[in-house]
Formats: C-alpha cells, sequence, structure tokens
C-alpha cells in the first residue's frame, strides 16, 4: 500500500540496475550501492511489467502519481497544469514566490496530451510542473538573479539542469524569486518583491531560494530547483516545511547558474516529498562538458535506493550510525528546533541506528571563512556585470562612470555589501590574511568532516537554528542574519551533500512552524540520504506538512 | 549583436589600438636581416630629426659609457581551432561579434572549459624554450574592468605558470656583428585574450569587438639579458621562428598574433643597480622593436649624461612610427592590484610525466637544431639563417636534398630565383607549384648537361609559375641541349657565312668578335647549344679556314 516505487513504463533515465563501476570515492557508500532489496525486487518487477503497469500510484511521489495519472488517461495533462495554475492564481498574491510565470505552460501542456494520445514515449518528468530559481538561466523567460541591473534579461540559452529538466518532459512553469544572486537568507533581498511563508504569510520563507522553496510548500508546482551557496536550497526547505537537497558539489552542472560563490555553488532540489526530491535529483545529475568541475562518476539510481514501506523491517535501519553534530545544539539554537532535533535522533533509534553526539570543533570557525570566501568570488563573478553588453546600462559620457554608475543602480545594498568586502580581502596586503587564511581554515574543515564521516554514516543537525521568523525581523541586521547560516555553510565548504526533510514543529503562526532536519552524507552519497531520508519520512507518524495556505 | 554602441562615453586616445593590416601576405622574406636592412636605412634617415649630428655625435661616445638593460614581455597567440574555453573558432578579420558565444561574452551563468589543446601547445613552446614545467599548475582569474573584457576578470596564471627557468639560443646576422647569444626565459603562462574597442572618428562612441575574446595566448616573459634594439628584435624573431616551427601560432605581428613589450632600463657601466624601468607598447613589427628600443635608450642616456635621470620615471610609453619616439602614454602611480585569486571554475592542470614525454619526442626540429645542422653541412652563416628563417623554407630545402639535390646549388637556387619569384609574387613557398623534387632534377639535369644554366633558369620560372614537370617542360618546348657537334658545326657554317664582314673583321685582328659570333650561333639554336661544345667549334673554325 505504501509501496513507493513502482516501475512505470518508459522511465528511460532511471535504468534499473546497479552501476556495474564501483564508486571512486567514499568507502561508506559502496556498501549501499550493493543494497540487494530494492534492486532485486525491482529489477523483477521491470522484468515482469513490460506490458502494463496499473499498481496503485505511490503517495509518496507526486511525479510518480503524475506518471501513473496520465499514462492510465485518469486524468490530462492539461488538466494538472490547469489546477496547478489556478492553486497558483488563488495563492501567488499572498505569497510572490514567482518573479515570472510562464505563458507557455497550458500548450505544452496540451502538446504532451496529444503525445500520450498517440502512445509516444513519454519523459520521466512528463507533465511536472517545476519552478525555477531565477538565478538559473532560462530561455525564452526572463532571468534576472533577483537583481535590478538584470531586469527584463532573457538569456539565449538553457541551463543544463533546465535543459534537462525540459528534456525529460517538465514543464517549467516559471521563475521563483530569491535574494539578489542568492545573496541572503530571507528572500528579502530581492530586488524585486518580497516572498511570504506559506505556513504564516507574516513571515519569511527563507532564502535565497525562497520563491522556490514557498513554490513548492504551497503546491504552486511539484517541484523546483534552487541553488545552494552556503544554505540556500536546505534553510528555505526548513522555514517552509519541504524537502529541499543540496548535491555534492559537481553532482549537478552550474552551467547556466549565475556564479555567486563558484567553488560552493550548486544547483539543489525541493520537493514535497524525499522520493520527488531525488527523481529531479537524478534528472539533472551527471557530467556536463559546459561545466569542468562536474563529476564523471557515474549517477546513481536513486530510486533504486528505495524501500518500500510495506517492506520494511522493524529496524530498517539497523546498523546506521548517525551522528549528531554537538555544537549545533549549542546556546543561540531555538529550544524548539533542539527538541525536535532530539526527537528526530530518537526516531532514528528506533528505526534501528545508532546515534551518537559528535564535534566538530572547526565547526564554528565556518561561518567567517564562508563569508570571506563567498564574498570574494562574488566580487569577481559579480564584475560581469557592468552595464556594457546586456542587463541596464547608465547613460553617461565616461567610461569610469558608465561602469560606476550602472553597478550603483543596478546592485542592490547587500551585493555591494559582499562586493565589497570580497575586494577588500583579495587586495594586496590582505589577500593572505583573509583568503588564503579562509582557504586554510576550508581545508580543516574538510578534514573535520571526513573525520567525522568515517566514525558515522550520516551526521544531523538543525537545517537552522531558528524556524522562520518575521519578514523584516532581521532585514537591517545583516550579522544576525549572517549567523542563521552557521548550520549549513560548513558542508559547502566541504562540498557534501545534505538533505532538509521536515521533522517536527515549533509553535508560531496559525498552524505551528516547520522544522528542518539537515542530514549530511559523504561525497556523492546522496543516494544513501535519500534512502535513509525517505524511510524516515515514511515512519514518522501523525505529521503531514502541508501549510494552511493550501486548505484556503 | 553584441557591438554595444556606448552613450558616448570619452576613450582615452592613447589606449587606441592602431594596429593596421599591412599586408595580407605575410612574405618568405620577414627575416631579421631583411628589416635589419630598413631599419638601418631609417636609422641613418631619421636619426638627424631626433637631434642635430654634432650631438648625435657626442651621444655615441656617451652611450659607451652606459649600457641598456632590456626584458621582453611577447605575447603570442595560439592557433588552436577553437577559443581557450569556448567552441568559438577564431579568424582574424571576421566582421566584429560572429565568432561569439555565451562563455566568451561573459553571459550570466556562462561557465569556462578549457580546450586541451591550450595546454598541449603551451608544454611544447616550455619544451622548445628548455623551461622547467609545472607538472601542477592552474589558471588564476586577474581581476580588472574594460569594456573588452567581458568578464571582469581575464583567465591567466599567476603564481604558478606552466613553464618557468628556460632559455633560446639566437644567431645575430652577419651585418650586426653576427655571433651567438643565448637569452634567458622567466616564465611562460597561458591565459586569455581580450576583444577590441572600436571607436568613432569623431570620438562620440566606442564599439566592442569581443570575437578575440577567449583567443588562447601565451606570454613569454624573458630575462632582461638584451642589451640593444637589434638583440631584442632577434629575440622577438626567434620566438616567432620557434613558434612557427612548433606549428603552434602564425606568429603574424601585424595580425597581432604575436605582440612584444618591451622594458627599458639604462645604467652606468659598473653600477650594480638597474635604472628606472620604461615599459614600451605599441611595437607592431622587429624593426619597431629595435628602433624603439634604440630611441628609448638613446633618450635614457641623455638624461643621464645631462644629470636628469631623475626625468626617467617608471611609465608606459608608446611607441610612434610617424615620429620614430616613443612618448608618455600613462605614468604608473604604484602597483595596479589585479586581486589575482585561483580560478575556481576550472580544475587544477596536472601534467603527467607521459603526457609531457609524448609531446617531447613529438617535437619537430627547432631552429637552432636546424641552423646547426646546416652549419654543419657547410653552408654560411648567411645562408644558414636564411633557410632555417622559414621552417618552410627548411623543409622545402631538405626535402630538395633528399632527392639527391647537391647542397650549395639547392641553397643557390632557393635564395636566388626561387626567393626573388616568391617576393614578388608574394607567395610563399608552400603556394608555388615548383615542388622539390623538380628542383632537384633541374639541378641535376644542369649538372648532367641536358640543358644549359641559362634554359635552367627559363624553366624553373616556367615551374615556379605553372608546376609541371623538368622533363615535362623540356619536352613540349624542345629545350634539349644540342650537344651534337655535326648540328652545332652546321649552325656555326651557317652564321660564318651569314656574316662575311664580321668574319674579315675577326680575321683581321678583331678576335673580340667571337663573343658575337657565339652569340649569334646561340640564337640560331635558340640557346640549346651546349656553350663549351659552341665555343670549341667556332674558335676551330673562325681560325681554321683562313
Amino acid at each position: 500500500m505504501l509501496s513507493t516505487v513502482q516501475t512505470p513504463r518508459s522511465l528511460s533515465r532511471f535504468p534499473f540496475y546497479i552501476p556495474s563501476k564501483p564508486f571512486l570515492f567514499h568507502t561508506t557508500t559502496s556498501r549501499f550501492s550493493s543494497e540487494p532489496i530494492a534492486y532485486s525486487s525491482l529489477t523483477e518487477q521491470s522484468n515482469s511489467t513490460t506490458t502494463t503497469t496499473t499498481s496503485p500510484a505511490p503517495q509518496q511521489s507526486q511525479i510518480l502519481t503524475i506518471r501513473q495519472s496520465l499514462l492510465s488517461r485518469k486524468i490530462t495533462a492539461t488538466e494538472l497544469a490547469e489546477s496547478y495554475l489556478t492553486r497558483l492564481r488563488l495563492t501567488e498574491p499572498h505569497l510572490n514566490s514567482f518573479l515570472h510565470i510562464s505563458d507557455t505552460v497550458l500548450r505544452e501542456a496540451q502538446e504532451l496530451d496529444q503525445k500520450i494520445k498517440g502512445n509516444e514515449e513519454i519523459g520521466p518528468l512528463a507533465g511536472v510542473l517545476v519552478g525555477v530559481k531565477d538565478n538559473i538561466c532560462t530561455k525564452d523567460m526572463p532571468s534576472t538573479g533577483g537583481s535590478r541591473i538584470l531586469e527584463s534579461y532573457r538569456p539565449p540559452f538553457d541551463a543544463t539542469a533546465v535543459k534537462r529538466v525540459k528534456q525529460l518532459g517538465g514543464i517549467v512553469v516559471g521563475k521563483t524569486n530569491l535574494d539578489e544572486f542568492g545573496m541572503g537568507s530571507t528572500t528579502e533581498g530581492s530586488a524585486f518583491k518580497v516572498t511570504a511563508n506559506p505556513w504564516d504569510i507574516s513571515r519569511v520563507p527563507g532564502g535565497s531560494s525562497g520563491g522556490s522553496a514557498a513554490a513548492v510548500s504551497a503546491r504552486q508546482c511539484v517541484v523546483s530547483l534552487g541553488s545552494d551557496t552556503g544554505g540556500s536550497v536546505r534553510q528555505p526547505a526548513s522555514f517552509c516545511g519541504v524537502v529541499g537537497l543540496k548535491p555534492t558539489y559537481g553532482r549537478v552542472s552550474r552551467y547556466g547558474l549565475m556564479a555567486y560563490a563558484s567553488s560552493l555553488d550548486v544547483i539543489g532540489c525541493f520537493g514535497s516529498t524525499v522520493a520527488d526530491t531525488g527523481i529531479l535529483l537524478h534528472a539533472i545529475a551527471g557530467h556536463d562538458r559546459f561545466d569542468a568541475t562536474t563529476s564523471k562518476q557515474d549517477v546513481p539510481n536513486y530510486l533504486s535506493h528505495f524501500v518500500p514501506a510495506s517492506s520494511l523491517e522493524t529496524k530498517p535501519l539497523k546498523g546506521l550510525r548517525i551522528g549528531l553534530i554537538r555544537e549545533t545544539l549549542d546556546e543561540g539554537v531555538d529550544p524548539g528546533v533542539i527538541s525536535a532535533i532530539r526527537a528526530a535522533a530518537s526516531h532514528f533509534e528506533e528505526l534501528g541506528c545508532s546515534v551518537n553526539e559528535v564535534s566538530l570543533p572547526s565547526f564554528s570557525f565556518g561561518l567567517p571563512a564562508y563569508y570571506i570566501l563567498a564574498s570574494s568570488e562574488s566580487s569577481s563573478n559579480l564584475s560581469r556585470y557592468d552595464g556594457v553588453r546586456y542587463g541596464n546600462q547608465a547613460s553617461t559620457d565616461r567610461l569610469n562612470y558608465l561602469y560606476g554608475d550602472s553597478r550603483a543602480k543596478g546592485f542592490g545594498s547587500e551585493v555591494k555589501m559582499r562586493i565589497l568586502m570580497g575586494t577588500y580581502a583579495l587586495s594586496a596586503g590582505y589577500y593572505d590574511a583573509y583568503y588564503k587564511r579562509a582557504q586554510q581554515v576550508r581545508t580543516i574543515i574538510r578534514n573535520s568532516f571526513k573525520e567525522a564521516l568515517n566514525e558515522n554514516d550520516i551526521l544531523i543537525s538543525p537545517a537552522a537554528p531558528s524556524p522562520a521568523y518575521k519578514i523584516g525581523e532581521k532585514k537591517h541586521d545583516p550579522l544576525a542574519m549572517y549567523a542563521g547560516d552557521i548550520m549549513t555553510v560548513n558542508v559547502n565548504l566541504a562540498g557534501l551533500p545534505a538533505l532538509v526533510l521536515p521533522c517536527g514543529f515549533v509553535e508560531g503562526g496559525p498552524a505551528g512552524l516547520p522544522v528542518g532536519l539537515q542530514m549530511i552524507g559523504a561525497a556523492f552519497g546522496e543516494g544513501e540520504l535519500l534512502r535513509v531520508g525517505h524511510i524516515f519520512e515514511q515512519t514518522l507518524e501523525n505529521t503531514k506538512f502541508v501549510p494552511p495556505i493550501c486548505d484556503s | 549583436m553584441a557591438s554595444t554602441v556606448f552613450r558616448s562615453f570619452q576613450i582615452h586616445p592613447f589606449l587606441l589600438h592602431t594596429r593596421t593590416v599591412l599586408g595580407l601576405r605575410n612574405g618568405v622574406m620577414y627575416s631579421s636581416m631583411k628589416s635589419a636592412q630598413s631599419q638601418t636605412a631609417t636609422k641613418e634617415k631619421k636619426q638627424p630629426q631626433l637631434r642635430p649630428s654634432n650631438q648625435s655625435k657626442k651621444l655615441e661616445n656617451i652611450s659607451n659609457d652606459y649600457e641598456a638593460i632590456i626584458g621582453i614581455e611577447t605575447h603570442v597567440q595560439l592557433a588552436s581551432q577553437t577559443k581557450a574555453f569556448c567552441s568559438c573558432p577564431y579568424h582574424y578579420g571576421s566582421l566584429p561579434n560572429t565568432s561569439i558565444c555565451p562563455i566568451c561574452m561573459g553571459l550570466p551563468g556562462a561557465l569556462p572549459a578549457l580546450n586541451s589543446k591550450v595546454i598541449e601547445f603551451a608544454v611544447k613552446v616550455g619544451l622548445a624554450l628548455n623551461c622547467k614545467l609545472s607538472m601542477n599548475s592552474k589558471f588564476d582569474r586577474k581581476q580588472y574592468f574594460y569594456p573588452d573584457l567581458p568578464k571582469g576578470y581575464q583567465i591567466s596564471q599567476f603564481d604558478v605558470p606552466i613553464a618557468t627557468g628556460g632559455y633560446v639560443d639566437v644567431d645575430i646576422p652577419v651585418e650586426f656583428g653576427g655571433g651567438h647569444r643565448r637569452f634567458g626565459i622567466t616564465r611562460v603562462h597561458m591565459e586569455e585574450d581580450a576583444g577590441k574597442l572600436l571607436h568613432a572618428e569623431d570620438g562620440s562612441h566606442s564599439q566592442v569587438d569581443l570575437n578575440r575574446a577567449g583567443v588562447p595566448l601565451l606570454e613569454i616573459v624573458s630575462e632582461p639579458d638584451m642589451r640593444s634594439g637589434i638583440e631584442a628584435a632577434e629575440y622577438a624573431v626567434e620566438l616567432q621562428r620557434l613558434v612557427r616551427y612548433l606549428g603552434v601560432s602564425n606568429g603574424n605581428m601585424q595580425e597581432g598574433s604575436l605582440r612584444c613589450d618591451v622594458n627599458v632600463s639604462v645604467r652606468p657601466i659598473g653600477q650594480s643597480q638597474l635604472g628606472t624601468k620604461v615599459e614600451i607598447k605599441n611595437l607592431n613589427s622587429f624593426s619597431s622593436v629595435s628602433r624603439a628600443i634604440d630611441f628609448e635608450i638613446s633618450r635614457q642616456v641623455l638624461l643621464h649624461s645631462q644629470g636628469q635621470e631623475n626625468q626617467i620615471v617608471q611609465e608606459t610609453r608608446l611607441w610612434n612610427e610617424g615620429s620614430q619616439k616613443t612618448v608618455t602614454m600613462r605614468k604608473k602611480e604604484g602597483l595596479s592590484d589585479y586581486r589575482y585569486f585561483p580560478e575556481p571554475d576550472l580544475p587544477a592542470v596536472i601534467l603527467s610525466k607521459e603526457y609531457v614525454d609524448d609531446i617531447r619526442n613529438s617535437l619537430p626540429e627547432l631552429p637552432e637544431m636546424n641552423r646547426r645542422r646546416y652549419e654543419k653541412m657547410g653552408l654560411s652563416m648567411q645562408d644558414v639563417l636564411f633557410l632555417a628563417n622559414d621552417n618552410n623554407i627548411a623543409e622545402f630545402f631538405d626535402a630538395t636534398l633528399a632527392k639527391g639535390a647537391d647542397t650549395k646549388l639547392a641553397a643557390n637556387w632557393i635564395m636566388g630565383d626561387i626567393a626573388a619569384f616568391m617576393k614578388n609574387e608574394q607567395l610563399t613557398i608552400n603556394e608555388i607549384k615548383l615542388t622539390p623534387e623538380e628542383l632537384s632534377e633541374l639541378i641535376a639535369s644542369i649538372k648532367s648537361g641536358i640543358i644549359s644554366g641559362k634554359i635552367g633558369k627559363q624553366i624553373l620560372f616556367e615551374l615556379l609559375a605553372k608546376g609541371g614537370t623538368v622533363k615535362g617542360v623540356i619536352e613540349e618546348k624542345d629545350l634539349v641541349q644540342i650537344t651534337d657537334t655535326v648540328e652545332i658545326e652546321k649552325m656555326v657554317d651557317q652564321v660564318i657565312v651569314e656574316n662575311p664582314k664580321q668574319l674579315e673583321q675577326y680575321r683581321g685582328g678583331k678576335t673580340k668578335l667571337q663573343g658575337f659570333f657565339a652569340g649569334q650561333v646561340m640564337k640560331l639554336s635558340k640557346g640549346k647549344a651546349n656553350p663549351e661544345l659552341l665555343n670549341k667549334i667556332l674558335l676551330e673554325k673562325l681560325n681554321s679556314e683562313r
């Protein structure tokens, strides 16, 4: 009944076999790649169900449900798109998740219906409405990065991740709001609008991918793409009560993602379930010749890691070693958040895991190191916004003013502050004291994670020190806002994958505020994070993370 | 599409790139020798303009008390099929912004992906310059704002260049005193080129052409080992030869494929401390390299000799071809801070020993080796420098010898009539129709007496222009030398009979007329009579029938 993984027809992007190539990276992942249960059951299924698949649609995956419904002709893609667009139109005035809404959604859905009618093959994301953060380039749609300087800029190409989503049948529903160029943790830093949290519209959705998180949370779209440089997928996922995945650095192509801090940036996924998040990751992951930092490592079939709930044993995670990062439960962290995380830890124990507290002494150094490195790289990456080739150009007769005025008018204050900080940190005479030192800290952090992950399979922590706070609360206190990133930045510095999923609530708002649990895995261990996250999600009782805005 | 018309901002006029196309083809005679000859001529002509001649003499004397220290930074545009970080091709002279893409335009979200040819070419040049290679290097970002720099930073190499600590050997042409010099190479690093600005003539606006943006460059920095304009120019010419031999660049200065910025300082002989360094830009030919440096040395020496060395300031000067002077472009106010940091979009450049060895083993013969080989073959230094100047000529020469031609004769033909033909027709040796096989055949045919040298020349021009074979032309035009005594006797008889007056004069003692008779016979034979036989028979006949 709770069987999650079905084998829909022509799911060509999800080969049902375990990659024969051994994992070259972390040995901790290898034991999962040979996970026999999912493998055998899925293979049998796929062999025996080549003709028809009419099993009930799994509830744990919107994407698979949609697929089932479309293939069984229960619903048309057009009807589905219309229902989402209706909800989007109803909720959008309260939420402001989107900067741009596509006007071709229905046409694309109709085209898909024609295909289904003609019994043509449809992609694994067919009919799935996908929101795309506005710092990810989309052809035929504006891509502003939330910045005035790129107001009405339309890229001539799709980001690799977007291209793959489209190739697999996904329909881009629109471009979601964000803090300008991803710099911020509330989405208040957008040059265009402030997005509200679907759980309480007086609160921020988090950021910088606040629009993408809010849109999935409010079911304005099925899944969405975000970007995570220091927590920009995970923190809003926590604030909005959705699943957010920050993949390993190099797992997903950054081509077409407007660079903020190139060595930290990664495109991530939002979904209302772990399975959806995994399916979306599978769609966008993999080597890309346009991004030299992508890994050539095979993309495993994340679905095969999922154990159907019906076949779960009493202790399905027996033997799994969970490390609870002690430093993330220190003072400064909301007591409600701490108790939710402790409850999650207990839940893991119930599932058979061993949970131990683990100390990462370098944890607190991550924040300053992150802000130096990210600012330094951003000061360089944002140099291209000079008003010469695209974007808003100041009218002036002197070259220096052309630069100065275009950038002064085009960038918001947070962006300017980070450019200035980064320029300072990279200047002659300061480089060693700041940038170089921060790189050394980064190495230390990377090593301490490696050590901790030698002794533990997965590390857990809160995704943010507090639940969603009020709009405007930290707008004029950047340091308080930066401090909110303490849970997430270390993971970017180490380049590791992390999955955030809602694990409980704290009081606040009309229906409580969701709390996100962060699970950190070894490099390229997304499959294991998804498998464990999926079991955690299915066994979490009496919790439904649907915000009140969806009931109205 | 990306050509942006600036809303009329002012550009510093001295930043104008004044590279003009001097000629479509790059002549074979592009050797230092030729340019140097014209250099001397210009210098003699221009010198009086610099200062009164009596002062010039005085300066010459003063010059002996000073030494110039010269170092050169050379940018070599690599002739890869595509740009350094995207798949756009680059063709010099294309219409503006016709060879651009999101990557080389620096659009939001675009990322660089390294063209592996850039590494290969850099390793080739590094090895050819006897450098130590960095097996583990990286790219860095050099940051500054300029409209021709789309990303606001240039991808370059900073603290770990791909090659360091090498040298290059140069033979100074005989007319400049000859001799062998070795100049140190400080470093070789990879970087990308910027675009170009096109300025409206009325100065109202500027436009950006990004065709060149992202084209791979090697920056080659020399040690400050040069002491004169000639040495510096010869160093630059040798780099050009080297990159052409290696096939990594066309090395064309007019097109900007090879660009030289020189640093010049002067100090009294015996002083260990270096004088203030001045950088000179806008050097579009080897002769301008040489002349600009010599001018700059004179200028600095003069200031020194007048006790005004404090007037020499660290600055960038521009070579003005019209006035033959260097003029201040910008004074250096402190060091500019490029805020270098490692390029995070590109992985480290890691070379394996096998990779380097493979390239090392596939290196062609380099100019220096080539010159030493020709020298050993007994050719004069002048011949050596000419033949080894251009690898295509050297290959042609070697191929001719491989077909059995005599070394000296082959060299003479190539350096004489063939070179003259190429110069007149503005052709390179690869464009002429003559093949090394036929040149060898031609030389052999003359040597064996099938044709005379004169006919040989005639055939050569036929082959140069139209191609074909020596045998074919001889047959077609019936040019085989007449060596049949009877036939020549007949012609001699005819000429003698037809010129009784001259015969009388000859026999009257005016023996010089033998030349006249010989000429007439040769004319009659259409140049085909064997000259030795002809003269022998003619003499016999003229003298015997008394």
